[in-house]
């Protein structure tokens, strides 16, 4: 059983770190309004970045071990066609979703 | 006093990405519920931290008798990456006063970050409606994320144990990443990050996350230099 003493100091501990850690860059923010080129162009590579890396492993490893063929790769593998080609955010899952379901 | 229609056109972008969060939530109540916590430790969580993967890996973590430093310590490493987004979302907000930033960020998920980064780089909205539409995009994360995992404390893992969702959330940002890879840096970065999250994916803590998006970023930018070098004429 966890202690309600465990629960709180964790909650809040955890809670107000993540919390700093969302407003890390953002609260010197105003700051930034002449950035240098450089840091842009490493700006700008985090969202692809960021969102490839919690693509695959799920995708690609979705039991531990690395598995290429699998009903998640397929799922990853429609998903991904269909979002490339209708440029839309729920086709891409209303296909995907079955596909994985079904195959798997 | 409505909403204005920047936080309806942020709430609405996420709403698909909704499928993937309410699985989640479920299982995080549940699993408080198997735990034996109530209500309000849920509402703790689930506010206090407000991010799923951590949540969960500090509850397991303490259920499993861990001590309370080890769950802490995993859910800041766990949630390392917010660094990023909240990096990559100040070009955009840049402008927006002190209070109403700091007040914000508790917002940041990766869904709220994919969703509005998306929509910023793509439609390039003027300063006064950026904000709106991220925490439109953050509060409809929020209010699903509240509910669900107060219904799972309550009617448990409603989803069979043969079918598992969980593919749904990598899903989920495979949708948000097409249109986020929109040249040859973004696709490297995409590429190299992918790979190496999948090869590093066995660390613990998931520090294999934040390091395959920093080697990303880093092979990205030096494309996006290289090839700006090479169009100079090498100066």
């Amino acid at each position: 059983m966890i202690s309600e003493a465990e629960v709180w100091v964790t909650v809040l501990a955890a809670g107000v770190g993540t919390y700093l850690i969302r407003l890390s860059f953002l609260s010197v923010a105003h700051r930034a309004t002449d950035l240098p080129p450089l840091a842009l162009r490493v700006l700008r590579m985090i969202p692809p970045a960021a969102l490839a890396a919690l693509v695959t492993p799920g995708l690609l490893r979705p039991d531990g071990e690395l598995d290429l063929i699998s009903a998640e790769a397929l799922a990853g593998l429609v998903a991904g066609v269909v979002a490339w080609r209708t440029r839309s955010v729920i086709w891409p899952l209303v296909i995907g979703l079955p596909v994985a379901l079904l195959v798997g | 006093m409505r909403a204005p229609p920047a936080a309806m056109a942020g709430a609405r972008a996420t709403v698909p990405l909704l499928v993937g969060v309410v699985p989640f939530g479920f299982v995080f109540g549940s699993a408080a519920a198997d735990a034996g916590l109530g209500a309000a430790h849920v509402a703790a969580f689930s506010a206090g931290i407000f991010a799923g993967a951590s949540q969960l890996a500090a509850l397991d973590l303490l259920a499993g008798g861990a001590a309370a430093a080890v769950a802490i310590g995993t859910a800041l490493i766990i949630n390392s990456r917010m660094l990023l987004y909240s990096a990559g979302l100040v070009p955009w907000l840049a402008h927006v006063p002190a209070r109403r930033r700091a007040s914000s960020s508790y917002l940041l998920t990766d869904q709220a970050f994919a969703v509005s980064l998306v929509h910023f780089e793509r439609t390039a909205p003027p300063p006064e409606q950026r904000l709106a539409y991220y925490v439109g995009s953050g509060l409809t994360l929020w209010s699903t994320w509240q509910v669900t995992t107060q219904l799972g404390l309550v009617v448990g893992n409603l989803i069979p144990d043969d079918v598992d969702l969980e593919v749904a959330v990598p899903l989920m940002f495979l949708t948000l990443l097409v249109p986020a890879v929109v040249d040859r840096p973004t696709l490297l970065a995409a590429a190299v990050s992918g790979v190496v999250a999948v090869v590093a994916a066995p660390l613990p803590a998931n520090t294999g996350m934040p390091l395959a998006a920093l080697a990303g970023i880093a092979v990205g930018t030096w494309a996006e230099t290289t090839s700006r070098h090479h169009r100079r004429g090498g100066t």
